[in-house]
C-alpha cells in the first residue's frame, strides 16, 4: 500500500499537502470574487481562534468529534452510516426525555443520565437500519438516509405535539437548573462568557479514546476490522456478520446521539427544532479526513470547527457570502478525501527517487 | 483473409527467416521493484515456445509489455525482424499478436459470434460483421479442431469452450503470434490435451505460440524451446528435447528441489469424520452436492480430485462451517456436527477441524491485516489470548506469531508486515502455520499450493505429510492431479456434485482419474 513511504509522510505530510492545495484553490476562488485572500485567511484564523471565537470553534469541534467517530466506527465495519443526522436528532429527544422527567440535583449526575439517554435513543435509531441490513440486506446507505427524514419528521411531531411546551413555539420546556452543565468559561475564565463550548468536549475526547481502545485493543474491534476488510474472510474465521453489523451500528448510533449532550443539554437547554444543523454529514467528511482513526477524527473535527466558525466571521467581516464557506469545505473534502492520490503518487515517486539516490 | 495469413505462414517456414519475436534488453520496473531486467529472447517462427518461472518471476509483465499493456523502460521489440513500437493492444493486434488471458475477457451474456467480433466490427451495422464472422469461424473450426457453436451464449459454455472462443477471437483478428497465459489452469486433462492438439494444428499452419505456464509437464509435452525466468531475469533458454522437468525446476528456483513427495505408507486408524448423504443447493438453485458420502480416517490423507466447480469447494465450506447444508449428516468421532445456518466456523475450530481454504486471498487472510493479526485469525477468542479487562492480549499473540514465523520459515520475518506484501508462498505458510499449530484432529486443505512457488510447495507438502504422520486426518482438495497423486493415501474424484469413483494412488494414473473427472467411469464403460 505505502510503497517505501515512511509513516510520517503517510499520515502527516500527505494530508498537509492536500490541505494546502485545497486552501490554495480556495484562495483563488476568493480572489476571483474580488476579495483579498490573505485578508480572508487572517479573518478566518483570528475569527476562529481568537478569545471570542475559540469557544464556538470548540463547540462545533465537540459535535464533529462525536459524529466523526460515529461514521468512523461504522466505516471500520464497512458500513456507510450516513444517518448521523437523524441519530443525533433522536439522541436529542433522548436527552430531553431524561432531563425533563426528573429534576436532577447536580449536573454531574444529569450529564451521565443525559448521555445514557442520548446513546440509547441514538443507538435505537440506528438499530432499525442495522437490523434491516444484517437480516434482509437492505442497503444501509438508503435506509439510514431515509431514517434522517423520518427522524426529522418525528421531532417536528413531538415538538408540536406530545413534548411541546405551552404556547405556540415548537420547543419543549426548559431543562431544570440542576441539569445545566458548565461551559468552558465556568472552568477556565479565559474563555469568553458567551461561548457555548462546554464540558461535553471532554466527553468527546474520552469517547475518542474509548473508540481507539475498542477498535485496536479488543477482540470485538479486531472482529469489526476483519469484517470491514473482508466479509468472506470474517465468516471463514467464525465471525458472525449479523453480530458485527448490529454492534458497529449501535455504537455508531450511540456516538452520534451523544452529540445532543453538547447541543441540547449544553447549549439550547431544551429541545428545539434542527439541533443537528448538518453536523451528521460533516461527520462523514471528518471521518474521511481523519482516516477513521480517533486521533485523526479529533484533529479533523477541530479543523472543521475552525472552518465553521471562521467561515461565519468571513461573511460577517468581509461580506464573503456564507456559501463560500461551503465551497471551501467542499474543496477540503475533495482534496483530502477523493483526490488524495493526486498528492500521494508524486510524493511516493519523490521518495522512491530520494531513496534510490541515498542507496 | 485467413487464407492470406496461412499462405504467408507456409511460405515462411521453409527458408531461414527472422524470428517471430525478438526481445533485446527489455527492462521494466514498478517503483523500486525491477520486474524485468535486461531480457533477451528469441522465438522462432512457427515454434511453440514455453516460458516458465515462479510467481513474480516477471513472466506476466514481459507478456504484458509484448501485448502493449505496459511500456518497457528500455529495450527493443522486433516482430518478424522489424522493430515495432507496441504502445497499446491495438498496436499489438496490428503487429499480429493475439493473447489468451488466464482470466477470460469475454462478455458472458453475449453469443460466441458477438464476442468474436467485439472491437473488430466492420461498420455501424452488426449484421454484415456477424455474417462474415460466421463464415470465418466455420473455416477456422474445420482447420484447427476449434468447433464451437457460433450462436451459443458464452456464459453457458464450459471453460474449455470459452477458451476456444478466446483463441478464435485472436485468430479472427489475424494473429500470427498467439500468447497463452496459464491456459490449462481451469481445464480437465482431456480438455488440456485437446488444447494442445489445437496448438499443434496452429503450429503446423505456421503460427507462433508462446505458452506461459508453471506446469513443467506441459512444457515438456508440447513446446519446442523453453525459456526460464527467475527474479525478473531470463536465466536460460533451452531446447525442450535437451532438458528435463527436474532441470527446469532447478533453474526456476535456483537450487535443487524435490519434485516427488517423500513419504512413507499411511497407517490409517479409526474413522474420525464420516460424511453421509450430504446435499446442498446454491442460491441459483443448482445442486452442488448430491448425496455425497465419504469417510476420513485418522492418519491418512484423502485426496479429492476434480475440475474446479464440481462440488469440492462446497464440501470444504460445509465441513469448515462457512456454508450450511440442505440435508445429510457429518459425524466427527461419535457426535454429529451442526450443519444448519446457525453453525459457524468458530464452532468447527472448537471441535478440532482446521481449514486451509482454497482462496487464501478472500478467505484465509485479511490482506490489510498485519502478520500477527492474521496468525491468530479465527483463533483470536482462544483463552490464551484473553488479557486484562477483556482486552486482547497482544503480547501473547505477538509471541505466538514470532514462533510460527520461525518454525515455518515465513519471510520476511517482520510480524507487522501486511499480508498483501508477502509472496504467495509465504502467505500460504502463514495460513498453514496457523491451522496446523492449533493442532486440529481434522485438517481441511484446499488448493494448498495454488500460486505458490516451487520451493514453498516442497515445504508445504512436507508439513501436510508430517501432520498425517502424527495421526491426524487430512482432507485434501486440489485441481492439480500431480499434487493429488503425490500426497494422497486414498483418492476420490468428484464430478457434478457426486463422488464419481474412489482409487488408490498406486493403482491408478492421471488418465484414469482424468476420465473420472470428466464424468466417465472407465470401469463401467469397459
Amino acid at each position: 500500500m505505502n510503497k517505501g513511504l515512511p509513516k510520517w509522510a503517510d499520515i502527516i505530510l500527505i494530508p498537509f499537502l492536500s490541505l494546502m492545495l485545497a486552501f490554495l484553490v480556495s484562495g483563488l476562488v476568493v480572489m476571483f470574487i474580488g476579495k483579498d485572500p490573505i485578508e480572508a485567511v487572517k479573518v478566518m484564523v483570528s475569527g476562529a481562534l481568537g478569545k471570542y471565537g475559540i469557544g464556538y470553534t470548540l463547540y462545533y469541534t465537540t459535535s464533529f468529534i462525536f459524529t466523526g467517530l460515529s461514521v468512523a466506527i461504522a466505516f471500520h465495519a464497512r458500513m456507510f452510516n450516513i444517518g448521523g443526522e437523524g441519530q443525533a436528532g433522536i439522541g436529542g429527544v433522548g436527552v430531553a426525555a431524561v432531563l425533563l422527567s426528573v429534576a436532577w440535583p447536580h449536573w454531574t449526575i444529569a450529564i451521565i443520565a443525559a448521555s445514557l439517554g442520548a446513546m440509547a435513543f441514538g443507538a435505537a435509531w440506528a438499530a432499525i437500519p442495522a437490523y434491516l441490513q444484517a437480516k434482509r440486506g437492505s442497503h444501509i446507505v438508503i435506509t439510514t438516509i431515509m431514517f434522517n427524514w423520518i427522524g426529522s419528521a418525528l421531532i417536528v411531531y413531538l415538538l408540536v405535539g406530545p413534548m411541546q411546551a405551552p404556547g405556540m413555539v415548537p420547543e419543549t420546556l426548559g431543562f431544570s437548573a440542576g441539569s445545566s452543565i458548565p461551559t468552558l468559561h465556568d472552568i477556565i475564565p479565559a474563555f469568553d462568557k458567551h461561548a457555548p463550548a462546554n464540558v461535553s468536549l471532554f466527553l468527546a475526547l474520552f469517547a475518542a479514546f474509548g473508540v481507539w481502545v475498542l477498535i485496536w485493543k479488543t477482540r470485538l474491534g479486531y472482529e469489526i476490522r476483519a469484517f470491514g476488510h473482508s466479509e468472506k474472510a470474517a465468516i471463514y474465521a467464525g465471525i458472525k456478520p449479523v453480530k458485527i453489523i448490529m454492534v458497529a451500528m449501535l455504537v455508531s448510533g450511540a456516538l452520534a446521539g451523544m452529540m445532543a449532550v453538547n447541543t441540547v443539554q449544553g447549549e439550547a437547554e431544551r429541545l428545539i427544532l434542527d439541533t443537528v444543523q448538518g453536523a451528521g454529514f460533516v461527520g462523514i467528511a471528518v471521518a474521511l479526513m481523519g482516516r477513521s482513526h480517533p486521533v485523526g477524527v479529533v484533529l479533523a473535527a477541530f479543523l472543521f470547527g475552525i472552518l465553521y466558525q471562521g467561515g461565519g466571521e468571513l461573511s460577517f467581516a468581509m461580506g464573503i457570502p456564507r456559501e463560500m464557506i461551503v465551497v471551501i469545505q467542499a474543496l477540503v473534502i475533495m482534496f483530502v478525501g477523493s483526490l488524495e492520490n493526486m498528492v500521494r503518487i508524486p510524493v511516493e515517486r519523490m521518495f522512491v527517487r530520494f531513496n534510490k539516490g541515498a542507496a | 483473409m485467413t487464407v492470406e495469413t496461412q499462405t504467408q505462414g507456409r511460405s515462411e517456414t521453409a527458408a531461414p527467416v527472422a524470428p517471430a519475436i525478438e526481445l533485446i534488453g527489455v527492462s521494466k520496473s514498478f517503483g523500486p521493484v525491477q520486474a524485468n531486467k535486461d531480457i533477451d529472447m528469441n522465438v522462432a517462427k512457427g515454434a511453440i515456445h514455453g516460458i516458465v518461472g515462479e510467481n513474480g518471476a516477471g513472466k506476466s509483465t514481459l507478456m504484458s509489455i509484448l501485448y502493449g499493456f505496459y511500456k518497457a523502460d528500455a529495450g527493443e521489440i522486433k516482430i518478424n525482424g522489424v522493430t515495432t513500437e507496441i504502445t497499446d493492444s491495438h498496436a499489438a493486434i496490428a503487429a499480429g499478436i493475439g493473447m489468451v488471458h488466464q482470466h477470460f475477457m469475454l462478455v458472458e451474456p453475449f453469443t460466441v459470434l458477438e464476442n468474436v467480433i467485439m472491437g473488430a466490427e466492420d461498420g455501424p451495422l452488426l449484421r454484415p460483421s456477424l455474417n462474415k464472422a460466421r463464415k470465418v469461424l466455420m473455416e477456422l473450426a474445420a482447420e484447427y479442431e476449434l468447433d464451437v457453436d457460433p450462436d451459443a451464449i458464452v456464459g453457458d459454455l464450459s471453460v474449455g469452450f470459452q477458451q476456444r472462443v478466446e483463441i478464435l477471437k485472436a485468430l479472427y483478428r489475424e494473429a500470427d503470434i498467439l500468447i497463452l497465459d496459464e491456459p490449462t489452469g481451469v481445464l480437465t486433462p482431456a480438455e488440456a490435451d485437446h488444447l494442445f492438439r489445437i496448438l499443434e494444428n496452429l503450429k503446423s499452419q505456421g503460427k507462433t505460440i508462446v505458452l506461459i505456464t508453471h506446469k513443467l509437464r506441459e512444457i515438456m509435452a508440447v513446446t519446442d524451446t523453453v525459456s526460464v525466468m527467475r527474479r525478473g531475469k531470463m536465466t536460460a533458454t533451452v531446447k525442450t528435447s535437451e532438458t528435463s522437468a527436474s532441470e527446469l525446476a532447478d533453474l526456476m528456483v535456483g537450487r535443487h528441489v524435490l519434485l516427488e513427495v517423500d513419504k512413507s505408507d499411511a497407517e490409517p486408524g479409526e474413522t474420525i469424520l464420516e460424511v453421509k448423504n450430504l446435499c446442498v443447493t446454491d442460491f441459483q438453485g443448482v445442486k452442488k452436492l448430491k448425496d455425497v458420502s465419504l469417510q476420513l480416517k485418522a492418519g491418512e490423507i484423502l485426496g479429492v480430485a476434480g475440475v474446479a466447480g464440481n462440488g469440492q469447494s462446497d464440501l470444504l465450506n460445509i465441513l469448515g462451517g462457512i456454508e450450511a447444508a440442505d440435508s445429510g449428516e457429518v459425524i466427527m468421532k461419535v457426535d454429529s456436527i451442526d450443519l444448519s445456518k446457525k453453525a459457524s466456523a468458530a464452532m468447527r475450530r472448537e471441535r478440532g477441524i482446521g481449514h486451509v481454504p482454497e482462496d487464501r486471498h478472500a478467505l484465509g487472510l485479511v490482506m490489510a491485516f498485519q502478520t500477527w493479526e492474521n496468525a491468530v485469525f479465527g483463533y483470536h477468542n482462544n483463552p490464551e489470548f484473553s488479557g486484562k479487562f477483556g482486552l486482547a492480549d497482544q503480547k501473547v499473540m505477538m509471541e505466538d506469531t514470532k514462533r510460527k514465523i520461525e518454525k515455518y520459515d515465513i519471510r520476511p520475518t517482520n510480524p507487522h508486515l501486511l499480508a498483501q506484501n508477502y509472496s504467495g508462498g509465504n502467505q500460504q505458510k502463514i495460513v498453514i502455520a496457523r491451522e496446523i499449530e492449533n493442532n486440529p484432529d481434522v485438517l481441511l486443505v484446499g488448493q494448498p499450493t495454488r500460486g505458490v512457488d516451487i520451493g514453498a510447495i516442497e515445504f508445504i507438502h512436507k508439513q501436510i505429510v508430517a501432520l498425517r504422520d502424527e495421526g491426524k486426518a487430512v482432507l485434501l482438495v486440489s485441481v492439480e492431479l500431480e499434487e493429488i497423486l503425490a500426497l494422497s493415501d486414498r483418492i476420490v474424484v468428484m464430478f457434478d456434485g457426486v463422488i464419481q469413483g474412489e482409487r488408490m494412488p498406486k493403482e491408478t494414473n492421471e488418465q484414469e482419474l482424468g476420465m473420472l473427472m470428466a464424468g466417465v467411469d472407465p470401469e463401467a464403460s469397459a
